[in-house]
């Protein structure tokens, strides 16, 4: 067989493969619940009831999805250049460790002061991480899956040598545990009463910009270039080298914000299971946007929503909620498969 | 002073084998994969279903070498499914690498938790015992470390100078090699790329249930969550610290063992005691990441690594 690409696919085309990877998703979830003894025709209705059935439910989701914007932008921006980030977590990581650096009181300043800065440590101390892989590349030409992979165990096990050494809270029972922020430091809440923080309107904000950096700006432009062909853009004069580092920062320093959100937004403090991966999730959430930032936004929520809703599906039909990263990674890899198939025809030798 | 003393010790060679043992069954199908062009991310992922369905099928009842095969046979299939999208489709092997390593991973645990829904702690199996090979194992020193160990072992080591001989001795490794650097002069000579790189990609991903098997049913008896713990990643430093070849992945991987087994020594030691035991269990990951700079100069990259081949295309 072999690959033929389409000039002018229909709106068929272009529809359809997607909508099948979609629907195969379903399908192998349901049979895969029904294997594990539930009924198969309810395991999506409850799933879609468990992440946005109540006003609970939907705010549940909105903040598991505020972390994965933050990490779906990152990666995106990082794939767009093919510098590949697969180290999200290590950022997100960096992100929340100055967070808690910065905001357990020994800066007694008022929020507006103190929130801003942290910001923007954050962000510098995140795009530094990367940084360190970006310059290997860019200098000794080594390959940034393995390195940032790797530093993802390095970094964890650096936060877990702070939690169970100077970062300990004495208070905290003996658990590796920082002490919690002071109430100046915490995000608080974008409406009053209801459990949602402007974490999410930071990342929505941040979606916007990146998507007016990629859309209407040179660096956009030059990212784009690189991405699509290192020796073309080359050879028009783009330093492609800089180009490479400057994705790499910018993209440290979103995945960074995920960090940053979680830990002054929801939960308080820095433990070692602050993030369930939501640095490798990240991936996910961009490669289904398509690497579109605005995109991201959705799928960050449609990703939040499967995970929020396997919760309460797999309490309430018994089924394991490993069940969750089973469709993630499927309708990943289906969809890969799909956005090819609405480009490119398939041929009988 | 003492960490001398432990390099003379036949445990610390042994514990070395035995860590390295694992990592040559997977960087050896890491190679084989990247060998024919196609990068597998995979492997993490791989080696975890490759741990629990060898110790499954064991703990179910049948035999070890049973159990081997049985993880060798579900490697193989998502080497199945990972070149079925990167090979004849060219999908993003990043993507569908991560992609296959997230499925592997969470349907093994799915498996786990269907198949043992009640159990506090996972149970244990019978595994693989150390077998003495006779006079050999009497020599000081290396008698202990090499000749006494279990047999997937021994097997890791036969496996790399098979593949050895295979890869640049046969035809078939002649084929495999030139699909990694020339696919269109291998498709000129009338061979399918895409058949050649596909039994590339399913062999290798069978050897690197193996590894991951080997964990279950030989290094420990049980299975944990999380207890491949990144050795994949591991792996793919490891190939191109060999320079895809797979006499320096074994060495490499033998290094990079004996350095393992020696920081859990020196972690014991009067030393170990004043340095946080993080920075010991770094020390693996950081070592990797050092020689990956050190060789990436001097490295021979398979000149169509992660190009994908389409026919009658220029």
């Amino acid at each position: 067989m072999r690959l033929e690409p389409i000039n002018n696919p229909t709106l068929a085309r272009k529809l359809v493969p997607p909508a099948l990877a979609l629907a195969s998703t379903v399908v192998i979830a349901s049979l895969l619940a029904m294997v594990a003894g539930a009924n198969p025709f309810s395991v999506i209705g409850l799933i879609l009831k468990g992440a946005f059935g109540s006003k609970f439910a939907i705010l549940e989701t909105l903040n598991r999805a505020t972390p994965l914007i933050f990490t779906g932008l990152a990666v995106a921006v990082a794939f767009r250049a093919k510098f590949w980030n697969i180290g999200a977590e290590a950022q997100l990581y960096a992100g929340a460790l100055v967070t808690v650096l910065l905001g357990t009181g020994f800066l007694p300043w008022s929020s507006f002061a103190i929130l801003p800065l942290i910001i923007v440590a954050s962000i510098i101390v995140g795009a530094v991480v990367l940084l360190v892989p970006a310059l290997l590349k860019t200098r000794f030409g080594v390959d940034e899956v393995v390195t940032t992979l790797l530093f993802n165990f390095i970094f964890l096990l650096f936060i877990s040598m702070l939690l169970e050494g100077v970062l300990k809270d004495p208070m905290g029972m003996g658990w590796p545990k920082s002490a919690r922020l002071i109430p100046e430091a915490r995000l608080p809440r974008i409406v009053e009463g209801l459990r949602l923080h402007w974490g999410f309107g930071l990342a929505i904000l941040s979606a916007v910009g990146i998507w007016i950096i990629q859309t209407r700006s040179t660096l956009g432009y030059e990212m784009r270039a690189v991405g699509l062909n290192k020796e073309a853009a080359a050879f028009a004069g783009i330093p492609v080298n800089v180009v490479i580092v400057k994705t790499a920062l910018l993209s440290g320093g979103l995945a960074a914000l995920a960090g940053f959100s979680e830990v002054a937004g929801l939960k308080g403090s820095l433990t070692l299971d602050l993030s369930p991966g939501f640095g490798y999730t990240g991936i996910i959430v961009a490669m289904l946007a398509l690497l579109n930032p605005l995109a991201v936004v959705v799928a960050a929520l449609f990703v939040a929503g499967i995970f929020v809703g396997a919760d309460s599906m797999s309490r309430a039909a018994d089924v394991p909620t490993y069940l969750a990263d089973i469709m993630l990674a499927t309708a990943l890899l289906l969809m890969v498969l799909a956005i090819m198939l609405t480009r490119f025809r398939v041929v009988r030798d | 002073m003492e960490i001398i003393e432990i390099l003379f010790t036949a445990s610390f060679w042994a514990a070395a084998i035995r860590i390295a043992s694992p990592l040559i069954f997977a960087t050896l199908g890491e190679l084989i994969c990247e060998r024919a062009g196609v990068l597998n991310l995979g492997i993490e992922g791989i080696m975890v279903a490759g741990a629990f369905a060898g110790w499954m099928a064991v703990y179910s009842g049948t035999g070890l070498w049973t159990g081997v095969c049985v993880a060798m046979v579900v490697g193989m299939l998502f080497g199945l499914l990972h070149s079925t999208l990167t090979v004849p489709f060219g999908l993003s092997q990043h993507v569908v690498g991560l992609g296959v390593t997230l499925l592997a991973t969470s349907s093994t645990y799915y498996a786990y938790r269907l198949a043992l829904p009640e159990v506090t702690s996972p149970p244990k199996i019978e595994a693989f015992q150390p077998f003495e090979i006779p006079i050999l194992s009497d020599i000081p020193l290396l008698g202990p470390a090499l000749f006494s160990q279990t047999p997937l072992t021994y097997l890791a080591f036969v496996l790399v100078g098979v593949v050895s001989m295979v890869l640049y001795r046969t035809p078939l490794g002649l084929a495999v090699r030139a699909a990694g650097e020339n696919p269109a002069a291998v498709a000129a000579q009338g061979l399918s790329v895409t058949a050649i790189r596909m039994g590339a990609v399913m062999v290798g991903s069978g050897l690197m249930a193996v590894g991951g098997a080997f964990l279950t049913m030989s290094a420990f008896d049980s299975f944990f969550f999380e207890m491949v713990n990144g050795r994949g990643w591991i792996c793919i430093a490891l190939v191109v610290f060999g320079s895809w070849r797979p006499g320096k992945a074994l060495l490499g991987a033998v290094l990079f063992a004996a350095f393992d087994a020696l920081q859990i020594r020196v972690q014991q030691t009067s030393l170990g005691t004043l340095i946080p035991y993080q920075i010991f269990l770094m020390m693996p990951y950081i070592l990797s990441i050092f020689a990956l700079i050190l060789m990436s100069r001097r490295a021979e990259v398979p000149a169509a690594l992660m190009v994908p081949f389409n026919k009658g295309e220029r």
